[in-house]
């Protein structure tokens, strides 16, 4: 089917690039107003300067922040892996009584708004008298992390056989080592891209944060706080320019680790 | 059981451990335990919690817990709440359209068209994976009073006043939640197109249907799944979405999740917020499945 | 115990929520016999196969190797391997670590683990591609590296579930007789899964013909194929005629059109029984034999070395197949559509079948 040469082809290419055009050139303001040698964004660019990423790496607020988001997403994305790991191999390998019922269950925080996850949360946690603090935040994080983690893992451990399992155990390797010795180093891929993903969820995440974090901001709060002051606004699209780039480089190697995964997985199903 | 009961004589603990290994279901049901924990804590326990203070008063400092509707008969019965309810709604069902009828034709366009899949996906998505919160403060520099397009036209003669009809009115909400969630429309859709088999197209060819035929009884019906899974990604959370709304939407763009908001900040009243957030819960729920059976009674009907 | 018991299935049932994928199973397997469970998808046979290797446990019953309950026991502690349907070959491993998988446990001395997996490629004609990638590998090698996998760990019993099922045809064949040679050489068990009554016909000490989650009969494959026990057996394993018979006498049978039959029969005079016959126990000629019965053919399917004939027989209204061995050259002549032919078959040629 493929006839990209026809008139349909060239009316399609022409709507994916104008396309990628409105995805990009908004986010590309953020570096180009990073740059700029003025505190206002307006057109025309004033001058060259790299001042606010000075301004910004001399912020100890935005680094503790920063420091706590990193913290807050590497616990999340540990914690919901390891849930999404176990989740995904019971609802994979074992006949699980009511197991599509569970799945649903673990799905339901993608199909509720995020304010009514963080308010809900600070309510019982209220209740129970329980101190907001980032511990608080990695909870609400790993709630809606777990179903991204699941999917990614169902779906790599859809993509190789039952039986390369049992043929461990039948070869005389006990579960755990078989856990080991086949499903980790098979199911490696999909652990490394749930990471990445649960990881940049949660680095990204505001609102839950918002609600749960107490006195210690991460860096959405931070960066929230920041946006009502014009005289600060460069220095968070130096801060937002960054990430921009780091996420890049994060989504390139999980993308990179995923599609090397799928090639595996072809190559499996292939011979 | 009876087997074994029967063929293991030992205690209770040698008993269980005899069903353990015997049953995948018991196997996998404890695997499963550690998370069905937590999301019984943080999911069902909270919700739960959030229910029960929506019949709840909140007078003064005070909680009063005698059971009432009162909230309800607030949140639902005053204008400006059922207004919000919705605009919200409204609001959060055009960028739906938007968004999936922008994105169709590009998933369309990696799944059957393009050169490299790999490379165009790794282009859309990555956009996504900056800050949410600068994707859409972007939108306020941009049709900002002293923003881009105003900058920019003025610089280039075209007009001497900013325009102030850009920026904080429902419009701007929804050119920025189409643009901030286009990744979530495309990748669905383009999952369920990949899947469709070629050969399935090259026998309707056969059978005598030419291009814009084929894509309306095959591909389209085919794909729909990943359009509704597309329409209700994105519907539900920018139905409650409370960044968008407050860096953009000004007084008239104001949404549901800014009201809940107030009510668990400023204004300090708990059950009223509570009464809302499920109201809200409810009416997306209610507009989901309303929309997931229109779509698949409207998809049953293509032949 | 002793070596007719080497496997013992007792009484074994396996339920799946509703549905009875094997039901009350009664199996005693030889040592050193190369054992075959023969029947369509859906049968049984590879749940029974699994609940040997232990990835299914009975609902109820018992099973037992050398008179060892292993009923319980997980499959890392059973004397069993496995050759799996899809070879399970480890994508991460070269071939080498995958035949090792099993031995890397025992701890062996770093030259004898080599040397045995090295005898094992020699076995499977496979020597020197130790380091290759599995995904390198053909189908038919894929297949003897599984082996190879399953018997470096000298189990007492093999199981195969459908080994040869991926393989193109003449692949197949040749892997058919060197599964067999191999079998007697290494002198292990084998208990081999197959939906194919060819394969397990040429291969087998004996068969069990399952249907239904039901074991039907047990017997070596001749007398699987002569003497079957009931109709659904008869007519799984190749091709057969059925008529419907009168006990006239204990060794005499009205068998309507193609009139009298003779061979034993346990039934009493006036019951009823069913008469079956193999198309090539029929003779076909083409001038009138004595005692023969006259037909007509409908149809013919030339086949190489042999022929297949639809003929139809006044009084009957399906058709009778018929199959003849072409030991002379058939270019110009041969029975053709329409041409008058008479059957006959030896005494003794058809079998009495319970009916159903």
């Amino acid at each position: 089917m493929r006839t990209g040469a026809g008139r349909g082809g060239v009316g399609l290419l022409a709507y994916a690039i104008f396309y990628l055009g409105f995805l990009y050139v908004p986010v590309l303001f953020l570096p180009l107003f990073s740059f700029n040698d003025s505190v206002f964004i307006t057109f025309p660019i004033a001058g060259f300067t790299t001042q606010w990423y000075r301004q910004m790496l001399e912020d100890s607020a935005m680094l503790r922040a920063l420091a706590n988001s990193l913290e807050v997403g590497a616990i999340t994305a540990v914690l919901s892996t390891i849930l999404g790991l176990l989740a995904a191999k019971a609802l994979t390998r074992y006949r699980v009584p009511g197991g599509n019922a569970l799945l649903a269950f673990t799905s339901l925080p993608l199909f509720i708004p995020d304010i009514v996850l963080g308010i809900s949360i600070l309510i019982l946690l209220n209740t129970l008298g329980v101190p907001l603090s980032l511990i608080t935040v990695i909870a609400g994080h790993s709630l809606i992390c777990v179903p991204f983690a699941i999917t990614v893992l169902m779906s790599r451990f859809d993509g190789f056989d039952k039986s390369l399992e049992e043929a461990s155990l039948d070869l005389g390797e006990n579960g755990w080592m078989t856990f080991w010795r086949v499903t980790y180093p098979l199911a490696l891929p999909g652990i490394i891209s749930s990471l990445l993903l649960t990881f940049i969820v949660s680095f990204d995440e505001f609102l839950i944060a918002y609600f749960l974090a107490g006195s210690d901001a991460t860096l959405p709060i931070y960066i929230w706080g920041q946006l009502r002051f014009p005289y600060k606004l460069p220095a968070v699209l130096a801060l937002g320019a960054l990430i921009l780039v780091a996420s890049t480089i994060l989504v390139v190697i999980a993308e990179w680790v995923r599609s090397h995964g799928m090639k595996d997985r072809h190559k499996m199903v292939g011979a | 059981m009876t087997t074994a009961d029967t063929t293991i004589g030992g205690g209770l603990t040698a008993r269980l451990a005899h069903f353990y290994r015997r049953s995948e279901g018991a196997r996998g049901l404890v695997l499963l335990t550690p998370t069905m924990l937590i999301m019984l804590a943080a999911l069902a326990a909270p919700l739960a919690l959030l229910a029960l203070y929506s019949f709840w008063t909140q007078d003064g400092y005070v909680l009063d817990k005698t059971p009432t509707l009162a909230q309800y008969a607030t949140g639902i019965g005053r204008a400006t709440y059922r207004e919000l309810f919705y605009r919200s709604v409204e609001i959060s069902a055009v960028v739906t359209l938007i968004t999936v009828l922008l994105a169709y034709p590009m998933a369309y366009f990696v799944a059957f068209r393009a050169e490299k899949k790999f490379i165009w996906l790794i282009l859309l998505t990555i956009p996504f994976w900056t800050s949410y919160l600068l994707r859409v403060f972007t939108w306020k520099l941009i049709l900002g009073y002293n923003g881009v397009i105003n900058s920019g036209l003025m610089s280039l003669g075209i007009i001497h006043q900013p325009l102030e009809l850009l920026l904080y009115n429902p419009t701007a909400v929804v050119v920025t939640l189409a643009h901030a969630w286009a990744a979530f429309a495309i990748l669905p859709i383009y999952v369920s197109l990949e899947k469709i088999d070629r050969s399935l197209l090259e026998a309707a060819a056969d059978l005598g249907d030419g291009p814009i035929r084929r894509f309306f009884r095959i591909t389209l019906p085919l794909s729909m799944p990943g359009v509704i899974g597309a329409a209700v990604l994105i519907f539900v959370p920018t139905t409650g979405d409370y960044i968008t709304p407050s860096l953009v939407g000004g007084s008239g763009g104001v949404m549901i999740a800014n009201v809940i908001e107030e009510q668990f900040d400023k204004v300090g009243n708990w059950p009223l917020g509570a009464a809302l957030a499920i109201a809200s819960i409810a009416a997306v729920g209610i507009v989901t499945l309303l929309f997931v059976a229109a779509m698949r009674a409207a998809a049953a009907r293509i032949r | 115990m002793s070596d007719e018991d080497f496997i013992r299935i007792d009484r074994v049932t396996k339920r799946f929520g509703n549905v009875v994928a094997v039901d009350d199973a009664n199996l005693s397997i030889r040592r050193g016999e190369f054992f075959s469970l023969l029947g369509p998808s859906g049968c049984g046979k590879t749940t029974l196969l699994r609940m040997i290797a232990g990835f299914e446990f009975p609902t109820q019953g018992e099973l037992y190797v050398e008179g060892a309950r292993i009923t319980d026991t997980p499959p890392h502690l059973r004397p069993s391997n496995m050759v799996f349907q899809s070879y399970a070959i480890f994508p991460h491993l070269d071939v080498f670590d995958n035949i090792a998988y099993g031995l890397r446990r025992a701890r062996l001395k770093k030259t004898e683990l080599a040397a045995r997996v090295n005898d094992a490629l020699a076995m499977i004609k496979l020597e020197g591609f130790g380091a290759r990638r599995v995904d390198e590998l053909s189908g038919g090698q894929r297949q003897r590296v599984a082996l190879a996998r399953a018997l470096v760990c000298r189990p007492k019993v093999l199981l195969l579930d459908e080994p040869l099922g991926a393989l193109d045809k003449r692949l197949r064949e040749s892997m058919q007789i060197e599964l067999r040679q191999l079998q007697k050489s290494v002198g292990i068990t084998f208990v081999f899964v197959t939906h194919d009554q060819e394969e397990a016909l040429s291969m087998s000490d004996r068969i069990a013909v399952m249907s239904s989650g039901k074991i039907l009969q047990v017997a070596a494959p001749r007398l699987l194929y002569e003497e079957p026990n009931c109709r659904e057996v008869a007519d799984f394993i190749g091709t057969i005629n059925f008529f419907d018979g009168k006990v006239l006498a204990p060794d005499t049978v009205d068998a309507g059109p193609i009139g009298t039959v003779h061979a034993a029969t346990a039934d009493s005079p006036g019951g009823k029984t069913l008469v079956a016959l193999r198309p090539e126990k029929i003779v076909l000629a083409a001038d009138p034999v004595p005692g023969a019965i006259r037909g007509k053919v409908i149809a013919t399917a030339y086949l190489g070395e042999r022929s297949h004939y639809t003929v139809a027989i006044p009084g009957r209204e399906e058709p009778i197949a018929v199959s003849g061995q072409n030991a002379e050259k058939i270019v110009a002549k041969g029975h053709s559509p329409g041409d008058t032919v008479y059957l006959s078959w030896a005494d003794g040629a058809a079998v009495l079948l319970p009916c159903d």
